[in-house]
């Protein structure tokens, strides 16, 4: 089976020419020979899946199944998942064994998919390259000296490994979509509020938001329309009817408006990244749409603000990792000021130190107003300007990264140059909007092959749509089948 | 010189809600340590709040009876501080948009007379969990049953001039919590906890003076020991040339004294900001008018009414009116027996004096309204002397039988038998030869000894006026 995508996994399934058990015992055997190689899983949970894929055959053969039953997941390990490990890829979390499931977990589990474990990421989903995870870099499976990208660098780099069918991520400021494009696969962030955060360790609330990681658009849309919709445990989570996502996936693209932001294509753009997505844009055009330039005057702002707001919310999110009540705690403190600083001076990597300070900082009496009230005026500013764009086109198109994917280690003395990579996805978080990552190329001046990705972006609660188009692009064009050697 | 005490304080009220403020685990007081507290409340990573609508509904209640601006948008804030019992590191709380904004509450002093005192603000929070330092061989015990219940902590202007004041001030709005049914109020469980802002300057003056803030203080009593010990120290610091210094101070009952806690200058800085897990609580024209609906008859409409309705002085309008217990209850008694005045007077003297006594609150009264009614009643249409009637309201505290059957059983019934009283004065009369002799040489007070002896041999239950025109009639000669 090459194409192992939902759809064609769930067809097999469902004409008996594989069992849930079988296709499971394949994907734990794979991950068994390449996880060394990539570190994407820091945690396989072989027992648990062979139950789940037991019972999905049971629910099949009974006939109580849907598309995701028996299809093989990984979660980020983000995600709480009860009575398993969940590290958020930190030592301070290196012995958490949640009890509970997050909502995103429970509704896949409720659909049947099969866990196979948990996700490699940027430590507390803080970095844009998954160097910063306390079990190690991941290894992007196009060329493993390179990064697969963060913070949800391991879901992305097993789906492009298939060394699983689909997995969940979170994005805050495009930890979803930069992977997505490093690796080479489709990263879908919903809008803010579409999807429960309940169980999703936080970072930045008013940021985060979980999505699919996947093989196509349609998989994206089977995973929607199952971990979408209100939740009564989140009170950030809408309470609007969620569409079924497939159902609009054929819908023609013609007379589609499409917005090219002018400041995406200004300098600082790769090359072979703005010929990609001319070339895309090319097809779209091909297909009825039509294209103009618009104006995102605000956009060189998003990451100074990003970065006052981000840490200024993690600051205080991970206030509750003190050493108390579960979690790392320093050997032998002399008192409690001892217990709390070793507890999180050793429990905490690097970049998270750095981002709690910042936040700490920005928050402080006498810098509040200069930081975060600032920030929280020019997040205003960035969602105007979208507002005004999707006033006059009905998706934006643009680049996800300004260059493919870099070399490990390349860029960890340098986290402003590292923070600039997210300059053409923060904005979106700050908008609270959906956006995709799709595969539109493959660059090939570094001798390998590298994924390129280009970023669709919808207006408010536009999912349906977003998803549409990305879908229309791939039934025209074949990047998002293209898979590196494992 | 002539000094000047200026105090603000600070109440947190604990709201009576069934569960905490975002989490669904039960409020209830003195369960054992940590089993009401969910995942949420052990701050377990990727929990989230959810805002419990009762609570808000109650700080809204509290608004409205303090005739204050509601809050039309108010914002949930996260307060930054590490503490082992703030399981999260922060506490979420209200800062720049409170539920319950400015309003204000009329004190009356011991002279009658009454002040308004300004309310700047009530805002809705959540309590912390409990540190345990003993029994834990030099570690601390935590304990999160408490940690996020509801308060609501209620900031009064710098109005309140005195101790006394101040006093009133905690009274009156403990009467008005207690009316709305919005918490217990019970200072001694920490539902109902004072924080005072205390600072003094000659009078006339029109700056404000250095202030101290006195924590915790858990009893009325306390709170006026409190300030006046801290008013006098910081009056003998300044005259002998000192400067009072900014910080917190806690009051010591058992010495009588305040000292020093911690500098306000070395304070924390709480990093507040909006509490990003939770949306802005939006209330429109609708929910205040629902709540207002609920509102029942608070104590200054209340006392008004009974001075009005039953006649009453405004003192006794007022006693009977300080809670709504009791002015629920007298207002039964009064519906029995339909003697207001009588109704009042037993109410609060002789009932009020039995529930001080006992410790005891009107609810958990040994003698029913319905009871104490009954024994009104027999007063009224003199069946029993208002002195028997002491004899059986003592044997009502002592029995759960009624009046009518303390007064059967013991024989208590008033005698106004016209020909039973003729024989006892005659008695009485030929009995004292000697003090009949010197009243009719006019020597008036001797009637007194024979009212005396004849109610002695009634055992008290003569009627009292048919004795003393008999007596009068018979003594004349």
């Amino acid at each position: 089976m090459s194409d192992r995508t939902v759809a064609a996994l769930s067809r097999s399934l469902a004409q008996g020419e594989v069992s849930s058990v079988e296709l499971t015992r394949d994907y734990l055997s794979r991950i068994a020979r390449h996880n060394s190689v990539y570190n994407a899983y820091i945690t396989v949970t072989e027992e648990l899946a062979l139950a789940q894929a037991a019972e999905a055959d049971a629910r099949r053969a009974r006939g109580e199944h849907g598309p995701l039953t028996g299809v093989p997941i990984a979660h980020k390990d983000i995600f709480c998942t009860r009575d398993v490990l969940t590290t958020c890829a930190s030592k301070m979390l290196g012995n958490f064994v949640s009890p509970y499931d997050a909502t995103v977990v429970e509704r896949l589990n409720a659909a049947g998919t099969v866990t196979l474990g948990k996700t490699n990421m940027d430590e507390f989903a803080m970095g844009s390259s998954n160097e910063t995870s306390f079990f190690g870099a991941v290894r992007n499976p196009w060329d493993t000296d390179r990064v697969p990208g963060g913070s949800s660098g391991g879901s992305a780099a097993a789906v492009a490994a298939d060394l699983c069918a689909i997995a969940t991520g979170t994005d805050t400021g495009g930890s979803i979509r930069q992977p997505a494009a490093f690796c080479g696969v489709t990263g879908f962030k919903p809008s803010y509020g579409r999807i429960s955060r309940w169980g999703m360790i936080a970072f930045a609330s008013s940021l985060d938001q979980a999505g699919p990681i996947c093989k196509s658009a349609e998989d994206a849309a089977l995973m929607m329309n199952v971990i979408a919709g209100a939740d009564p445990k989140d009170s950030t989570c809408v309470d609007a009817p969620v569409p079924d996502y497939t159902a609009t996936l054929n819908d023609s693209l013609k007379g589609l408006r499409i917005g090219v932001p002018r400041q995406h294509l200004a300098e600082g753009l790769g090359k072979e990244v703005e010929q990609a997505l001319q070339e895309a844009l090319k097809v779209f055009e091909s297909l009825g749409a039509t294209v103009k330039e618009i104006d995102l005057p605000n956009n060189h702002l998003s990451v100074s603000a990003y970065y006052v707001v981000a840490p200024a919310e993690a600051s205080a999110n991970l206030s509750r990792f003190d050493g108390v009540r579960y979690g790392y705690r320093c050997e032998n403190p002399v008192n409690l000021e001892d217990m709390y600083k070793r507890s999180r001076g050793e429990g905490f990597g690097a970049e998270v130190k750095r981002r709690i300070m910042v936040g700490t900082y920005a928050l402080s009496a006498g810098y509040y107003d200069a930081y975060y009230l600032k920030a929280q005026r020019i997040r205003r500013l960035i969602k105007q300007d979208f507002d005004k764009a999707f006033a006059e086109v009905d998706v934006i198109i643009g680049p996800t990264t300004p260059h493919t994917a870099f070399k490990v280690g390349e860029k960890n003395d340098d986290p402003v140059t590292m923070y600039l990579e997210d300059i053409y996805t923060i904005g979106v978080n700050l908008a609270g909007l959906p956006g995709v990552s799709i595969p539109a190329g493959l660059s090939s001046t570094s001798g390998k092959r590298l994924p390129i990705g280009i970023q669709l972006v919808g207006s408010d609660f536009g999912e349906a749509r977003l998803l549409n188009v990305a879908h229309q692009f791939q039934q025209h064009t074949d990047w998002h089948l293209q898979r590196p050697e494992v | 010189m002539v000094w000047e005490t200026v105090i603000g304080l600070e109440v947190h009220v604990q709201l009576a809600t069934k569960s905490k403020l975002f989490s669904g685990s039960s409020t209830t007081f003195g369960a054992a340590p940590n089993t009401q507290a969910n995942i949420f409340d052990l701050a377990m990573p990727g929990t989230l709040p959810v805002l419990n609508a009762e609570a808000l509904r109650m700080a809204v209640k509290f608004g409205l009876a303090i005739d204050a601006e509601i809050g039309r948008r108010s914002v949930f804030d996260r307060k930054n501080y590490f503490y082992p019992d703030l399981p999260k590191g922060y506490q979420v709380s209200q800062l720049e948009f409170p539920t319950v904004g400015k309003g204000q509450l009329e004190i009356t002093l011991e002279d009658g007379s009454t002040r308004s005192i300004g309310i700047t603000r009530a805002h809705m929070e959540e309590d912390a969990g409990k540190s345990l330092h003993e029994d834990f061989q030099g570690q601390s015990g935590i304990d999160l049953n408490r940690a996020g219940t509801p308060l609501l902590e209620i900031v009064s202007e710098p109005e309140l001039r005195n101790a006394k004041e101040a006093v009133a001030y905690l009274k009156k709005l403990h009467s008005i919590i207690r009316y709305l049914g919005i918490s217990d109020g019970n200072m001694a469980q920490g539902s109902m906890r004072c924080d005072a802002n205390v600072s003094v300057r000659k009078k006339g003056a029109t700056e404000f003076g250095t202030r101290t803030e006195i924590k915790n203080i858990n009893s009325f009593r306390f709170v006026e020991k409190a300030i006046l010990h801290e008013a006098q120290r910081q009056i003998d610091l300044i005259e002998d040339g000192g400067r009072v210094v900014q910080e917190t101070r806690l009051y010591d009952a058992d010495r009588d004294e305040t000292r020093s806690m911690r500098s306000k200058e070395v304070a924390n800085d709480y990093r507040y900001f909006p509490e990003p897990d939770l949306l802005p609580v939006v209330i429109d024209e609708v929910f205040i008018e629902a709540v207002c609906k609920e509102l029942p008859e608070l104590p200054d409409a209340k006392c008004a009414r009974f001075v009005e309705q039953y006649t009453l002085s405004d003192y006794d309008a007022g006693v009977l009116s300080s809670s709504r217990a009791l002015a629920d209850y007298y207002e039964q008694v009064v519906g029995i027996c339909g003697d207001a005045k009588l109704s009042a007077n037993w109410v609060s003297v002789d009932l009020q004096a039995v529930l001080n006594k006992q410790d005891l609150e009107v609810e958990d009264s040994p003698i029913s309204a319905e009871r104490l009614g009954g024994l009104i009643t027999r007063i009224k249409d003199q069946t029993i002397s208002s002195k028997i009637a002491k004899t059986v309201f003592e044997a009502m505290l002592e029995s759960a039988q009624s009046a009518d059957e303390i007064i059967e059983s013991q024989g208590l019934k008033q005698v106004t038998d016209t020909g039973a009283i003729e024989k006892l004065v005659d008695e009485v009369i030929a009995a004292n030869p000697e003090q009949v002799e010197q009243y009719r040489a006019g020597k008036e007070k001797v009637f007194a000894f024979f009212i005396g002896q004849a109610m002695k041999v009634s055992r008290g239950k003569a009627n009292p006026a048919q004795l003393n025109d008999l007596l009068r009639e018979k003594l004349k000669g």
